[in-house]
């Protein structure tokens, strides 16, 4: 599977992606890493395509 | 129980040097550890007489290996020695793994029936040595055993390897066709060709301690993280046989090693984990690990096998197991050539399948590794965040990696192997090792297919016979009417039907839905055996 990179939210994005920064709310950087480690690891096994995952690496590795 | 008693191995002046007629053998075996041992054994099994030297005169000192696969069993059963280290060892197959004081997984390693090994043995190093010792004492016209015989150097040419051996009573040079360098991880003949064994070190240092006490702990892996007994490092149970448990502990890359192996300072952290028990230290030992390989096993005559060709973590027991794999690969080839029945170029297959045996190997025990001591920053937050998420969701359990223990490795991919005819989806597709199933033989008596498998190459017919005559050194093995019998239904479901050509180490070269005389010949020429009446 290609990487989906037109947005493909269920919902107009600006109350879920205030939702991803509230989620961080109140939490120190150490707090924050752990989190988005386990969210990473929950989205990536519900993408579960590995060609698709690594697509998505790729386009993250690059910061611009 | 009493300790194990680490006879010494009587010396015998080499007849070289004792005026008696200098040996001539095909095969010169250094080093007389599981993979020289085994090699010397595998060969006499084909009728190859080897001179199989060693520095020492006294088997693994501490207990080293102690885990042995189910394909090292296949192996070693072969070899005529898995029947005493199944009934001397402890089987196991169930893992726990905890996080702090808490179970969070769990794994059953061979939830499948039909097999004669179970999926693991926890024996001590030294028995298997021992055993193996004792085998190669069966052969006595063709294993000539000497211990307190040191390789001191070699040089080679097309016709063979000369190399030059010391004794309390001197030095002497043997000549061999083929040398077997199994002179383990710190390889004198490795140095000597002046071979680069590139690969990774790891900082982290574990120890390492066997422990003999009357415990009644189950026979499982039990595998923490984070133990309260051991805060923030990673610590492994084992049971061995004579009361032996093995107990490793992590200690972290800056622990002072010569410090770690102190009786006063590993009394303490034994009696956390066991409590009350009266216990006593049998082996302690603290090491730090690598992994690393030779970027080719072959060198004209001179052959890399076990820990000289490659080494990895102890996690995921692959360092021993690897190598009697080296040895099952090798052995029938090396002893093809020997015997002419096979060119020498057969010999870069045992390179192309070993290394990608070996590289399977290191990049299990590497990932096992990193998983366990992961460096500071991103790689913690997701080892941590996969240990998190496994005390939940059943996804993240798959992902927790205390060590992936050794498998067969499949050679799906060589160049041995003939194109599949079969049609068949069943798993034995070319390059696999052969499953193991109950049969019965045509007279009723109970068996192992395995057993009927291996040595020299078989034509394995399920269902119906192949209809005319073999080439020569193939031999017939039929499953059904007028043959063995499938007495569970598991070779029919393991392999299906047709015919399967199999290698001497017990992997499928070639399967096909209808018996062709021609494919036959050309399978087993692409297996490396000369054919002389090609058509
Ligand atoms: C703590 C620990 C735990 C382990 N656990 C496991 C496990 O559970 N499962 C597993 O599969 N593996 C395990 N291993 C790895 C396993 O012990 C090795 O892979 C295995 O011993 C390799 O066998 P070898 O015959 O290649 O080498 P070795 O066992 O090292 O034997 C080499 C032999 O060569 C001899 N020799 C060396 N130089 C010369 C010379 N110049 N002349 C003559 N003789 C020479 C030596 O005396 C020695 O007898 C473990 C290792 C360690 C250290």
């Amino acid at each position: 599977m290609a990487l989906n990179t037109e947005f493909n939210f269920s919902e107009q994005p600006d109350q879920l992606y205030n939702d991803l920064i509230a989620l961080h709310e109140g939490l120190d950087e150490a707090q924050s890493a752990a989190l988005n480690a386990r969210l990473i690891l929950l989205l990536m096994n519900q993408i579960g395509d590995a060609q698709t995952i690594r697509a998505a690496f790729a386009a993250a590795r690059q910061p611009s | 129980m009493a300790p194990y008693d680490y006879a010494p191995i009587e010396y015998v002046t080499p007849p070289e040097l004792s005026g008696g007629t200098p040996k001539e053998a095909p095969v010169l075996i250094v080093g007389a550890g599981p993979i020289g041992l085994a090699a010397a054994v595998d060969l006499a099994l084909s009728g190859v007489a080897t001179v199989l030297v060693d520095d020492n005169n006294v088997v693994s000192v501490g207990s080293r290996a102690i885990c042995w696969a189910k394909r090292s069993l296949e192996i070693l059963d072969r070899l005529g020695v898995a029947d005493r280290m199944l009934a001397k060892g402890v089987t196991w197959k169930l893992g726990r793994i905890y996080r702090r004081a808490r179970e969070i997984y769990q794994f059953d390693l061979l939830p499948e029936e039909g097999h004669k090994f179970p999926a693991f043995i926890n024996l001590q190093q030294y028995y298997m040595e021992q055993y193996l010792i004792e085998r190669c004492r069966d052969f006595p016209g063709l294993i000539d055993l000497r211990f307190k015989n040191r390789l001191v150097g070699l040089s080679q040419d097309e016709t063979g390897v000369t190399a030059e051996l010391e004794t309390e009573d001197g030095r002497y040079q043997l000549k061999a066709a083929y040398l077997l360098a199994c002179d383990g991880a710190r390889s004198l003949i490795r140095q000597q060709l002046g071979l680069e064994f590139g690969g990774t070190v790891f900082e982290e240092r574990f120890l390492i301690a066997d422990v003999v006490m009357d415990a009644d702990f189950p026979s499982e892996r039990w595998f923490w993280f984070n133990p309260d007994f051991h805060p923030g490092q990673s610590a492994l149970l084992h049971k061995q046989p004579d009361n032996i448990y093995r107990i490793d502990l992590q200690l972290g890359p800056d622990a002072d090693a010569e410090a770690e192996r102190q009786p006063e300072k590993v009394i303490p952290r034994i009696e956390k984990i066991v409590g009350e028990r009266p216990f006593k230290l049998d082996w302690v030992s603290v090491y730090s690990f690598q992994c690393r390989r030779l970027e080719k096993f072959v060198h004209d005559r001179v052959i890399f096998a076990g820990d000289s060709a490659h080494i990895v973590s102890p996690f995921g027991a692959r360092g021993g197991n690897g190598g009697l794999h080296d040895v099952d690969n090798l052995c029938w080839k090396l002893a093809a050539i020997v015997k002419q029945e096979a060119g020498p170029d057969l010999l870069a297959s045992y390179d192309e399948e070993r290394i990608h045996g070996a590289d399977e190997n290191i990049r299990n025990s590497s990932w096992s590794t990193r998983f366990m001591s992961p460096e500071p920053g991103a790689e913690t937050w997701f080892r941590d965040a996969t240990l998190d998420l496994a005390e939940r969701f059943g996804f993240a359990r798959r992902l927790v990696n205390p060590g992936r223990l050794s498998v067969p490795c499949s050679l799906s991919d060589s160049a041995l192997n003939s194109a599949d005819q079969s049609g068949l989806a069943t798993p034995m597709v070319p390059g696999s090792p052969c499953a193991d199933a109950p049969i019965a033989s045509p007279q009723g008596a109970e068996g192992w297919l395995l057993n009927q498998l291996g040595g020299r190459f078989v034509l394995l017919s399920l269902g119906q016979a192949w209809p005319g005559a073999l080439p020569a050194g193939v031999e017939p093995l039929l499953i059904g009417e007028g043959g063995w019998q499938d007495t569970g239904g598991f070779v029919a479901a393991r392999y299906g039907n047709g015919h399967y050509l199999i290698r001497p180490d017990q992997h499928i070269a070639a399967r096909w839905q209808e018996a062709d005389a021609d494919a036959l010949r050309a399978a087993l020429q692409k297996a490396g055996i000369r054919q002389t009446e090609m058509v």
